[in-house]
């Protein structure tokens, strides 16, 4: 969002925003209320894993422990929902520090095999807390009524909350990451040893990324609860991770505006972009595409198809269109800082 | 006493299966400095291979255990090799993360065609040991992990004869060490790197055979498993092999033992336990307990 681009882009979203819901079905603007729950996580994972370098995959869970924060106080404690957004967050990004605290010692990769045990482990401490957490059958919140005297369909009103919800915590990323912290991020992410010969701290960096991307999925997390109005352990499983760091990477690590594209690939791949993409395989090779694993393979294979022709993601692609130069990819840099340092 | 023995036996039959895995995580992070996220799926990927080596038919027969064994640990060796080749060595002037990324969509792509071949449901598959026990001593000893302990740590040590006594094994540390001077000095590092991911395919396999019998079939079979792996090669210092064999074996036993004793750590607790350790080693001795404090030079 460096140049006027940035701006008028963050418009345009604003005004596609507002026209959305009234030129698509009820459902199809429950679909996009999730699109903007998701944005709102991949913002925080871009922070850990676009800007600063580090890979996360248990990003997944910290949506889960800002939906239980949600859950557990509306249904425990008859909080509004829309009150429990900020706690779920605040606990979230505890338990990210938490984690980052001694996991942010891993150089680079170590870390994301470390975050690889949270989705895991999470779902293990649901099933064994079954008084506290509702266990294996999870709890049921309340269905969803607008608040403020507002008559809507739920649908709409999910959409609404999610959407400036998001539209708030995408200012609060542009904010944290132009300034100072912003640039100490990048350089840890593209080189540790410059960016301590500078005067930053690594380690300390490292770790207000993953609290503060832990605070965004919390975020989220709530959002989702309320959404969904049922959470179980099996809601946050190690495949919503995964998809949340490949939509990262689809829609362009380190980019703000390519999280949108993201967040549009992790709702519809599964439901809507998949089935379509095999559908259209499946007449030049017969293969049963409504097979379980079918949607994961697709995804996996855009992710590396991804990987070898536009790191750079939707956002590099974007960019070129309207601009006609080029993006490295936020970690090809990293690579090509390396590969300086041994010539 | 005699609970204290059992506990023992059952953590080290677990520990030998997480010690195998940590041993292909590290040699590959030797080799490449490569954290392989689709080691585990590599592993029940050839796990499935071997299941249906064994229960469907092949050019009109079906085969027996051993040699299904063996044939499958050929084949891991020929996909490890392949998988490096086609997949990442595109990626060969790419940054770390980047590669790291190829590994985690090679996991996606893998979970799923597994789950698409074969469907997701539980499958029994065979152990080629008995399942009885020996007493000794009023202890149990199932024949079962005693199999599967002898069979892991035999794996172990060939590969480390192999690393230790032969030229390859030299030209592979030596390309790890610095590729720039290895490659000098007329070793193909590239095709050194495809070899080292054949040889973790092979240790992924014996640990994803070794483990079905008990854990059943399944597309996510191996990833707790990968966790506990690398739990137990942090324990033991993530760039000795040594210390990832011992901190596996260790890990199994440390588990067993809460188990029986700590009744607040259930089964569920487990991978919580894991990750307990992982952040405490992290923590108190981030070399683990057998690795060197590297010091990287500008």
């Amino acid at each position: 969002m460096r140049s006027k681009l940035g701006y008028v882009g963050f418009v345009l979203l604003v005004a596609a925003v507002i026209v959305a819901p009234t030129v698509s079905t009820h459902y199809r603007t429950f679909q996009l209320a999730f699109v903007g729950i998701y944005l709102i996580a991949l913002l925080g994972l871009n922070i850990l894993t676009g800007l600063t370098g580090q890979i996360s995959l248990g990003h997944g869970a910290f949506m889960g422990v800002g939906a239980y924060t949600t859950t557990l106080l509306v249904v425990d404690h008859g909080w509004n929902n829309l009150l429990t957004l900020p706690v779920a967050g605040v606990i979230a990004g505890i338990a990210g520090l938490a984690f980052g605290l001694p996991a942010t010692r891993f150089a680079g990769p170590y870390l994301a095999l470390a975050t690889f045990a949270i989705p895991l482990s999470f779902i293990g401490l649901l099933k064994r807390f079954p008084h506290f957490t509702g266990g294996t059958l999870g709890k049921q919140l309340p269905s969803v009524h607008p608040q403020f005297g507002i008559h809507a369909n739920s649908s709409v009103w999910i959409y609404w909350v999610a959407w400036v919800v998001a539209l708030v915590m995408f200012v609060l990323a542009f904010a944290l990451v132009r300034g100072r912290f912003g640039r100490a991020l990048r350089s840890v992410r593209d080189s540790e040893i410059a960016a301590t010969a500078s005067g930053v701290s690594t380690a300390g960096v490292k770790t207000a990324a993953f609290g503060i991307s832990a605070f965004f999925c919390g975020v989220a997390g709530g959002l989702f609860a309320i959404a969904v109005t049922y959470v179980n352990p099996d809601t946050f499983p190690i495949d919503l991770s995964i998809l949340l760091l490949v939509g990262i990477v689809i829609g362009g690590a380190g980019s703000l505006g390519g999280m949108l594209f993201g967040a549009l690939f992790v709702e519809f791949i599964r439901i809507t972009w998949g089935p379509w993409l095999l559908d259209a395989f499946s007449r030049l090779h017969h293969v049963n595409t409504r097979a379980p694993g079918s949607s994961l393979v697709v995804y996996g294979v855009v992710l590396l198809l991804v990987l070898y022709a536009a790191p750079a993601g939707a956002a590099g692609l974007v960019r070129k269109l309207l601009t006609g130069r080029t993006t490295i990819a936020a970690w090809a840099r990293h690579g090509r800082a390396a590969a300086d340092d041994q010539a | 006493m005699q609970q204290f023995f059992q506990a023992l036996m059952t953590g080290l039959a677990d520990g030998a299966i997480y010690a195998s895995l940590a041993l292909a995580l590290v040699l590959i992070y030797k080799a490449t400095e490569v954290i392989n996220f689709a080691q585990g799926e590599m592993a029940m990927f050839t796990t499935y291979i071997a299941w249906a080596l064994m229960t469907h038919s092949h050019f009109g027969h079906t085969l027996s255990y051993w040699p299904a064994f063996l044939l499958t640990l050929l084949i891991a060796f020929g996909f490890g090799v392949g998988l490096q080749r086609v997949v990442i060595r595109p990626l060969e002037r790419a940054s770390v993360l980047t590669v790291v990324m190829a590994t985690i969509a090679l996991l996606v792509i893998l979970n799923g065609l597994a789950a698409w071949i074969w469907s997701p449901e539980l499958k029994f598959f065979p152990s080629p040991f008995p399942t009885s026990t020996w007493v000794i001593g009023g202890v149990h000893i199932s024949k079962q992990d005693t199999g599967t302990f002898g069979v892991t740590i035999a794996c172990v040590v060939v590969l480390w004869l192999f690393f230790r006594f032969t030229k390859l094994g030299l030209a592979m540390r030596a390309g790890a060490v610095n590729p720039g001077a290895a490659r000098l000095l007329g070793v193909r590092t590239s095709w050194l790197l495809a070899l080292g991911w054949g040889f973790a395919a092979v240790l992924g396999a014996v640990s994803g055979m070794m483990s079905a019998p008990t854990n059943f079939l399944s597309p996510s079979m191996m990833q707790a498993t990968l966790i506990f792996a690398f739990a137990g090669a942090v324990l033991g210092g993530l760039e000795s092999p040594v210390g990832a064999v011992i901190g596996g074996l260790g890990l199994g036993v440390l588990l067993s033992m809460l188990g029986t004793y700590v009744h607040l750590v259930t089964p569920e607790l487990r991978l919580p336990v894991a990750l307990l350790v992982l952040l405490v080693v992290l923590l108190v001795k981030p070399a683990g307990l057998f690795g060197r404090v590297v010091v990287r030079r500008v």
